[in-house]
């Protein structure tokens, strides 16, 4: 670990980290192996690095924030739905939209996206739509397939078991000589697992065209990052596999972006996986079962609150013009309102059909199985449920 | 037609396979230039080269996962897995992602993947190298298990499962490898899946096992016409899931009597299995309880003593004379 790694240890967190040190995101140089870099290009006053800022059209920067309005808006529909019984079990991701949507904002079509639970914001960039979202975390089977043309992989429940897949399909690409590449998204618990770092290693070995993010979020439901990891940087994990490595400051979306959009652009030119680390933090809750307070001191919370992703991009944008306060009104009206369509539009869908649910294991069902759905078909009936 | 070994059997149906279909590829520790620890992956990276035959880091988690990413691009991958008691590396993967993919994005994803493995005793190896756990696989919903018995019946089964789009627990009874040569024919040949085999016809009693333990069951079967003039019905399971119960059945309705032969521990095994769907469907027609012959519920043990532990022709033929004399 070199001196500036050090030095990063140190540091309470991302945003006391200067930005003198990073490199330019945006040029092709590809990042040197071993070291750990950390890129922040909007700091929390939302004032941008003249050096670094991508300078990204004005129809784009407001699309990327009406995304993350978006994320959260969704978000809190959610929570109220869970609270009065209408929502399963879910991760909200409030306080992460930047590092969400960053990271899936330079993909295309033709790339591939495997996020873990908590990419609200990220599905609904890649097509997924609220009401489908609703469904899956609502319960029902039909929630969980990626839409027609969404080149997403399902989200894994069992944490970091999703990563290995998606270097998979990055060898796919390697092996049928498609120039794409693939995100796949993780928390800082998932570091700890054996797949995870299996994964890495794979990627490495077959320089496959993957960008592992690694969303530090500090906590692992209660366990804190310290109590996870003896190294608290955790983009060595990248270079401890030969993976060239940076850490991002993951509230700011220019940075993620940036980050991103090299390593998309590295991977497809057939030069291997990144590591990304993007520190942010978890602001609300795991799941809607979780109670924080039980572990988690809210001190601790508050100063993530001025590094809200949002309130920082929106500096941004009014700095340039872009945006004013009438505007940033209109604009959080018609999220809340697009998420509330969303729900009533779920709340009018179909109910689950129950007689669904041996459909789709086999590519023909197996004649003892099939002896099995008729018992249930019994059972059904005799129940007087999914005539 | 040739005389070919399970090993060159089963590389005859990779080979023909992968000329087949640019899709198919091998994946594995030490399959490419070492052809694999048992060589039944010999010269198949020199045909097809290193992109299509893949030595992978040593990580049989990383293996089948990352298999499963291959299958959903659109490959069909081979993966060998040196040992089948190292599948429990592979557990997360197999149960988590293999498995269920296809059912989480309701038929979205396919996972045509077959995961190969020499499994059972024998061979005196180290501890690990000896396990014969189906039973775990048989147990996993969206699972196929094949086991093979003989070349032919190899070659054929692992051709037809690497064309099905179900993934495959391909279990290959590596105390058969080289034990006995069989014609295998030049021209691709597969067999259906889960469809078991009567090999011998018989009216006395049937006799159901699968794997290595076919041939201490055929020893059995010849013993007992020629000493004893009784006539067993020998079936070869060969697909452990989806069982083939109908057959099972049909037979056991016929004989009214059944032992059942495999090596895998006792609780919760193949035959427990069996025995649950013959009560089932075949009741009535029984005329002594059903016998099995198993591995016992211990560690596969070290090789000193391993040849006490597998079922032999002998013990199988006291158990079907007490079986047919149980009144």
């Amino acid at each position: 670990m070199d001196a500036n790694n050090q030095d990063l240890i140190d540091k309470k967190s991302l945003v006391e980290i200067q930005s003198k040190n990073t490199p330019s995101a945006m040029n092709t140089t590809p990042i040197d192996l071993g070291q750990i870099e950390v890129l922040q290009i909007l700091n929390e006053h939302g004032e941008a690095d003249q050096g670094l800022d991508p300078n990204l059209d004005a129809q784009t920067l407001l699309s990327l924030y009406k995304a993350m309005v978006l994320a959260r808006a969704f978000d809190h529909r959610m929570l109220t739905m869970q609270r009065q019984g209408r929502m399963g079990t879910f991760a909200p991701s409030i306080g992460q939209e930047a590092c969400i949507i960053g990271q899936v904002h330079p993909l295309t079509k033709d790339d591939w996206f495997s996020p873990s639970y908590r990419s609200f914001g990220a599905q609904l960039m890649r097509g997924w739509s609220m009401e489908q979202l609703m469904r899956l975390w609502a319960g029902f089977h039909d929630g969980y397939p990626p839409p027609k043309g969404v080149n997403d992989l399902p989200f894994s429940i069992v944490v970091g078991s999703h990563v290995l897949p998606a270097v998979g399909v990055g060898m796919g690409m390697n092996y049928k000589k498609q120039k794409n590449c693939v995100v796949v998204n993780f928390g800082d618990g998932a570091t700890s697992q054996g797949a995870v770092s299996e994964a890495l290693n794979f990627a490495a070995v077959y320089k496959a065209p993957v960008i592992f993010i690694c969303e530090n979020n500090g906590w692992s439901i209660s366990t804190p990052l310290k109590k996870q990891s003896a190294n608290e940087i955790l983009a060595n994990r990248g270079t401890s596999f030969g993976i060239p490595s940076i850490r991002v400051d993951g509230n700011d979306i220019l940075a993620m972006i940036c980050a991103t959009d090299e390593a998309a652009k590295r991977a497809r030119a057939g030069n291997g996986p990144t590591f990304i680390e993007a520190v942010t933090y978890r602001m609300s809750l795991h799941t809607t079962a979780d109670d924080p307070t039980v572990y988690r001191d809210e001190e601790e919370v508050t100063p993530w609150e001025a590094r809200c992703p949002i309130e920082r991009f929106k500096r941004y944008l009014i700095n340039k013009n872009m945006l004013d306060l009438d505007k940033v009104q209109e604009i959080q009206e018609t999220c809340e309102q697009d998420a509330i369509n969303a729900r009533d539009a779920f709340y009018k869908m179909p109910p689950a059909d129950p007689k669904e649910i041996f459909d789709h294991l086999y590519e023909t069902i197996p004649e003892e199985l099939k002896a099995q759905q008729q018992e249930y078909f019994k059972r059904l009936q005799n129940k007087g449920v999914g005539q | 037609m040739n005389k070919l070994t399970m090993v060159e059997a089963l590389n005859l149906a990779m080979k023909q396979e992968m000329e087949r279909d640019e899709n198919v590829c091998l994946m594995g520790e030490d399959i490419g230039v070492n052809g694999g620890v048992f060589r039944v992956t010999k010269d198949l990276q020199e045909q097809f080269g290193d992109v299509r035959v893949m030595d992978t880091p040593l990580a049989e988690c990383g293996i089948v996962g990352t298999a499963v990413g291959m299958a959903i691009y659109g490959l069909r991958p081979v993966v060998e897995i040196q040992f089948s008691g190292f599948t429990m590396q592979a557990f997360d993967q197999i149960e988590q992602n293999m498995a269920r993919m296809r059912n989480r994005t309701r038929g979205r994803y396919k996972i045509p993947v077959v995961l190969r493995a020499p499994y059972g005793g024998g061979i005196r190896a180290v501890e690990h190298h000896s396990e014969s756990r189906e039973a775990y696989w048989a147990h996993t919903p969206g699972l196929k298990v094949v086991i093979p018995s003989g070349p032919r019946n190899a070659r054929a089964l692992l051709a037809a499962s690497i064309r099905d789009d179900d993934p495959i627990i391909f279990y290959e009874p590596k105390a058969v490898y080289r034990a006995f040569r069989e014609e295998v024919p030049d021209e691709p040949e597969t067999m259906e899946i889960g469809k078991a085999n009567i090999v011998v016809e018989g009216s006395d009693i049937t006799l159901i096992s699968y794997g290595a333990m076919m041939r201490p069951c055929k020893e059995a079967v010849a013993d007992l016409k020629e000493d004893h003039d009784i006539d067993v019905e020998l079936i070869d399971l060969l697909t452990i899931s989806p069982m083939d119960t109908e057959t099972l059945c049909a037979s056991v309705r016929k004989t009214g009597r059944c032992v059942i032969v495999h090596e895998g521990q006792r609780t919760c095994g193949v035959a427990a299995e069996i025995i649950a769907r013959l009560n089932e469907e075949a009741f009535e027609y029984l005329e002594a309880p059903i016998k099995r012959i198993t591995g016992f519920d211990i560690p596969f043990p070290y090789f000193q003593v391993e040849e006490h532990f597998l079922p032999e022709s002998e013990e199988i033929v006291a158990s079907i004379k007490e079986t047919l004399d149980w009144q």
